[in-house]
């Protein structure tokens, strides 16, 4: 009903793209084109730090659309987002060439050290960026669609799917965490150089990034908007609410469960890959299950089923994230849990789905307090015309 | 019926049907034959077995024996839920199923034959020819002023008939349905009863129902479930009469 309500019109829409868009120049402007003792700059590290918020935002998108519109609550996002994350990583590693520790001019520096000879086969090609690109698609689709064929034909669903995400996630983690992998082990891959030729520590390197994070943010918002808007859309919708009815209508439902899944573990890859050069770094501590269950709090703060607030959510939550710990760092955990506890008790419908309604009371109170002032001194209007025919 | 009559093929065929969960019979060397055009009552005390033989009909049940055909040669023991849909049988649930957070246009347009597969979905526009089913639909159940209301809005006894309008989108040769009046009001109830025969006009029906005066006033033949099996056949004041069934339903 919610969802009916906000795309009814699409100001929403515009308020959300324009505000990004909005920030995206305003800050790259302001780091560019200011000096460090302007009152009016942007420090370097707080562009990476957005940045990194912004690719929070396209993995909420992502949860938002099977978890809101599909009814398929993974608990095992983080998997698809790391994924990603590990592609571009193993590109940026294959940049560094000779530049590493060891000097060696193929092998990144955790290999040498592993006395490993020659690069695995599945490391070739990943000096190249689009192969990388392809692959940062690739791998985190074929993870999902696999997993979500054997899931969605078994029917598995609500709870025991959430626990079979959550395993797999898990799983991932602890290969990832293995030397004999191939994938830098518990420290993964790090000290990257630059990205296509372009240092990556240059304030004008970290400002493309960011900008970049949030074209892609505006671009899956757009494209899951336009999918949930159309009649495939209201397909995952009654799914959502009535599966069985849904089938004995004639629609395969795994079909579209893992359609939406594996378009979704796509998007979550996408916001991985942007995510690392921004960071500096990624290891398995990605795969960590409580990594998955954070980005499902963000929608769920924000406003399930409602895309913006997926995105809000994930910023908002995170920018508490970053300011709380900065204060109190012991208390953190403390907030978020309180945080969900007050969301899923007073705002089930979160943000998006709050907010509204309370403006909506608001101006129905105030539309009936001028009624009432009115009162006393006019007959109310529907009665006018009786009392001047008389 | 005679014997080597040229009769048409049977909609629905039902033969020797045995399900059993864990050792318990919930259908027990069923057999059971529909016309085409035909509108059958199914009655039965709690546990008869009316909805699983529903589940075997519609495919989410497979059966551990039996035949089961569609338009006389159609085996439907080995199709999914899916397909046995779109070949043509609706299944309306005994709670009013509809997708709540959708309008009630929305829900019949999901319903219409047609489109079904995922890319062909995305891309779909409605046409003026869905558009003047849809009213159609929305006329036949009632529903015109309620048409861009949320389904989850509306009383129970309009779900129910949206549920009707929906299945009837779907342009089934045989519906099942099953306690279409169970929670309704008296006048619903009739109401329903008079949309039904409406709709048995065009197509094979198969009820189940509790609610006598219901299946009294469709006036149709009565199926007796009882164990898993078919107790006993005919019209109703006849099974009423018939002393098996009445020890069945008044208790042993």
């Amino acid at each position: 009903m919610i969802t009916k309500r906000i795309f009814g019109n699409d100001r929403l829409t515009l308020w959300f793209l324009g505000i990004l868009f909005g920030v995206l120049a305003l800050v790259a402007v302001l780091n560019l084109a200011t000096t460090p003792d302007s009152a009016f700059h942007v420090p370097t590290y707080a562009v990476a730090l957005m940045g990194k918020y912004l690719c929070y935002a396209i993995l909420a998108l992502s949860i938002d659309l099977v978890w809101g519109y599909v009814g398929i609550l993974s608990l095992g996002h983080g998997a698809f987002f790391a994924l990603g994350g590990y592609a571009m990583g193993m590109y940026l590693m294959r940049q560094i060439g000779p530049r590493g520790v060891y000097g060696d001019p193929i092998l990144p520096d955790f290999m040498v050290f592993l006395n490993w000879k020659e690069l695995p086969w599945y490391w070739l090609g990943f000096d190249n960026f689009f192969f990388a690109m392809f692959m940062v698609a690739l791998v985190p689709a074929l993870l999902a669609f696999v997993f979500g064929y054997l899931a969605f034909r078994s029917r598995v669903t609500g709870v025991y799917l959430s626990i079979i995400t959550q395993a797999m996630t898990y799983a991932l983690l602890l290969a990832f965490f293995r030397n004999d992998m191939g994938f830098g082990g518990n420290n993964g891959l790090t000290d990257f150089k630059d990205l296509l030729g372009f240092n990556l520590q240059t304030d004008g390197m970290r400002v493309t990034l960011f900008v970049s994070s949030g074209i892609l943010l505006a671009a899956c918002y757009l494209l899951c908007r336009w999918i949930t808007l159309s009649r495939f859309g209201k397909v995952l919708i009654a799914i959502r609410d009535a599966e069985s009815r849904t089938r004995f209508m004639g629609y395969r439902v795994e079909g579209y469960k893992v359609a939406a899944f594996t378009l979704s573990g796509i998007m979550a890859g996408l916001a991985g890959a942007l995510y690392v050069p921004q960071v500096g770094i990624i290891n398995p501590g990605e795969f960590a299950p409580q990594n998955s269950i954070e980005a499902v709090v963000w929608v769920a703060v924000g406003g399930r089923g409602t895309l913006v607030g997926a995105a809000i959510g994930a910023i908002v939550v995170n920018l508490g994230k970053t300011l709380f710990t900065g204060w109190l760092p012991d208390l953190w955990l403390f907030a978020l849990g309180g945080l969900f506890v007050f969301v899923t008790l007073l705002m089930p419908k979160g943000i998006l789905g709050t907010v509204p309604q309370l403006l909506e009371m608001a101006r129905n109170r105030r539309a009936q307090n001028a009624v009432a002032e009115k009162a006393p001194d006019a007959p109310p209007s529907a009665d006018a015309p009786k009392g001047a025919g008389e | 019926m005679l014997i080597g009559d040229i009769s048409p093929k049977p909609i629905l065929y039902v033969d020797g049907v045995t399900v059993t969960f864990d050792g318990f019979r919930a259908l027990n060397d069923l057999s059971l034959v529909i016309a085409p055009g035909e509108m059958r009552a199914i009655i039965g005390p709690n546990g008869a077995g009316k909805t699983t033989m529903m589940d075997v009909i519609t495919g989410k049940t497979r059966p551990d024996v039996g035949t089961v055909a569609f338009n006389g040669d159609v085996d439907l023991t080995k199709m999914d839920e899916a397909a046995i849909a779109q070949l043509g049988i609706g299944r309306k649930f005994q709670k009013p199923t509809v997708f709540e957070s959708h309008t009630v246009r929305d829900n019949l347009q999901l319903a219409l034959a047609g489109l079904r597969k995922p890319f062909a979905v995305l891309f779909a526009r409605e046409t003026a020819k869905e558009k003047e089913r849809i009213d159609e639909l929305l006329v036949l159940t009632k529903l015109t002023e309620a048409v861009d209301r949320m389904a989850g809005d509306l009383s129970h006894g309009q779900k129910q008939w949206l549920e009707i309008g929906m299945l009837m989108a779907q342009e089934p040769a045989l519906l099942l349905v099953d306690e279409p009046v169970a929670g309704m009001t008296d006048a619903e109830t009739e109401e329903t009863a008079e949309l039904l025969v409406e709709i048995n006009k065009t197509h094979s029906v198969v009820v189940v129902e509790h609610d006598m005066t219901f299946v009294k006033a469709l006036g149709v033949k009565v199926t007796v479930l009882h164990e898993g099996s078919v107790l006993a056949e005919g019209p109703l004041d006849q099974v009423q009469a018939n002393e098996r069934v009445i020890e069945v339903y008044l208790g042993r």
